[in-house]
């Protein structure tokens, strides 16, 4: 049992990534990517919900008639996402106006609404929790990794703290632009995922068909 | 079963519910109903139980920004401090006088705004910045330098193409000559129109002059990039490529607060008196 809690919490941090390998959480992870501080905060805002949204869909969950679980499993996290969302107003201001709508948006990530539906409402509390705690720690790790690798090179700062001097401040480091923008989120994510398949090559996916080609003399 | 619900109607009510098979419409409705009861419960007592430390978050980034565009903002500096260099007025646009009738620290122009006696309704003519109602008070932050007016700044807003801008706007003792302008709430679109924001865009208005010299509010943010050699340069700034709704609304609101029907005879005065 314990060897399956195990598994459980830590499977979704590579071997099953929400992002690299369900590509599931894309819009924020593009969207809270440009510094790390908003990633670390979205990160710990996601890790919250969905924790919580699984316990509780878990404990309820032989009551939960079927024809409406969807129903409640979005309400149920769209009050704890607007909770969370009134103790970041309260305690973290400023980062929570530069998340802006994101933090809300929380609501709509496919990953909360999935593991709801896929695994909290068939499964007991701790495990509910521990998989929700791990879909979001490997959420929050992708987030982590763009996040430095964007705040680094496209700010020359860590945390707001200057690492590489930028030529406006009188360095030698040169920003890079794009990656202040959503497309670079694309890229690192793509060769995150690409890095992780040749790493774990059972994560790669067999072709679903093949193209057949038309040797000329086939035709007509 | 059924005996042990005698002592206490709801409980066994409870248990009757959560006994029914799921698929019961009875228990549907219960389930949907109690659920939305708690959620309810949940999300009001989180939303009222931290809005007090919500507002003086508020509050504070509001004179953060007042401090930012009067150019006395220090990094890590206490705001409540810093701001004691700034004064609170109160001034009844209709006249330009000033007005004692509130308290400065608590007196709020947006609720103003909503109550019919202390603002007034706007036709469509006047309405260029489409606010629709405006309060007749406004507070206005002045700072002095050796008990002289060095800076009067302005709170403005309108609205631009998906939401009302609001910000401040920092003018010169001589009530001409821009000293700065900054947006700290609005819901323009992400990467264009939240360009507005941008201290790098914003500060093309420092040192612009929002009147000519008829005194007609001039100052506008053109589609394009400004031409130097231009007359009117001293009137404008660059439009926020892919964002010209935006970038109306800017010089709408500007033109607005600015006029007869905004801070015009406020500071007509106060070029009048110097201060």
């Amino acid at each position: 049992m314990a060897e399956n809690n195990r598994g459980v919490l830590l499977e979704p941090l590579v071997d099953n990534n929400p992002i690299t390998l369900q590509i599931l959480g894309i819009c924020s992870a593009l969207a809270v990517t440009t510094k790390l501080a908003p990633a670390l905060i979205m990160c710990l805002a996601v890790i919250v919900v969905l924790s919580a949204s699984n316990v509780s869909i878990s404990l309820i969950r032989h009551h939960i008639p079927t024809n409406i679980r969807i129903i409640v499993q979005v309400t149920i996290i769209a009050s704890l996402v607007i909770i969370v969302d009134q103790f970041l107003k309260a305690f973290a201001y400023e980062i929570s106006k530069q998340l802006s709508v994101f933090v809300g948006l929380i609501i709509t990530n496919c990953i909360v609404l999935g593991r709801a539906e896929a695994f909290a409402i068939k499964n007991p509390p701790l495990p509910s929790f521990l998989d929700g705690l791990g879909h979001a720690l490997g959420y929050s790790l992708i987030l982590v990794v763009v996040a430095t690798i964007r705040e680094l090179l496209g700010s020359g700062t860590l945390l707001g703290h200057e690492v590489l001097t930028t030529v406006a401040n009188g360095g030698w480091y040169e920003p890079n632009g794009l990656m202040m923008l959503a497309p670079s989120a694309f890229f690192i994510i793509g060769l995150m995922i690409w890095a992780i398949r040749t790493w774990k090559t059972a994560q790669l996916e067999k072709p679903e068909y093949r193209i057949h080609v038309v040797h000329r003399t086939e035709t007509m | 079963m059924p005996h042990k619900a005698d002592d206490n109607g709801s409980m066994g009510f409870l248990a009757a519910t959560l006994a029914l098979p799921n698929e019961d419409p009875r228990k549907i409705v219960f389930v949907a109903v109690a659920l939305c009861l708690v959620c309810s419960v949940l999300v009001s007592t989180a939303a009222v139980a931290l809005k007090p430390l919500q507002l003086r978050n508020e509050t504070l980034a509001r004179k953060a920004e007042i401090l930012r565009v009067g150019g006395l903002y220090e990094q890590g500096g206490d705001i409540e401090t810093l701001f004691g260099q700034v004064e609170t007025r109160i001034v009844e646009l209709g006249t330009g006088e000033y007005s004692d009738r509130f308290d400065p620290a608590t007196f709020d122009d947006r609720d103003a705004a909503r109550d019919p006696a202390l603002s007034s309704d706007l036709d469509k003519g006047q309405d260029i910045a489409g606010i629709r109602r405006r309060s007749d008070f406004v507070p206005v932050y002045q700072i002095r330098e050796g008990g002289s007016l060095d800076t009067v700044i302005l709170p403005v807003h309108g609205y631009g193409l998906w939401s009302t801008m609001y910000g401040f706007l920092a003018m010169d003792s001589d009530a001409t000559t821009i000293k700065g302008l900054t947006f700290h709430e609005h819901g323009e679109t992400a990467g264009l129109g939240d360009q507005i924001a941008n201290p790098r865009w914003l500060s093309q208005f420092t040192g612009k002059s929002a009147f000519d010299d008829d005194g007609q509010p001039r100052i506008s943010v053109i589609k394009g990039l400004v031409d130097s050699q231009s007359p009117d340069a001293r009137f404008q700034v660059d439009g926020i490529a892919g964002a010209t709704l935006t970038s109306n609304g800017v010089t709408n609101l500007l033109q607005f607060w600015l006029g007869v029907d905004g801070f015009g005879p406020y500071l007509d005065k106060l070029r009048k008196s110097g201060g």
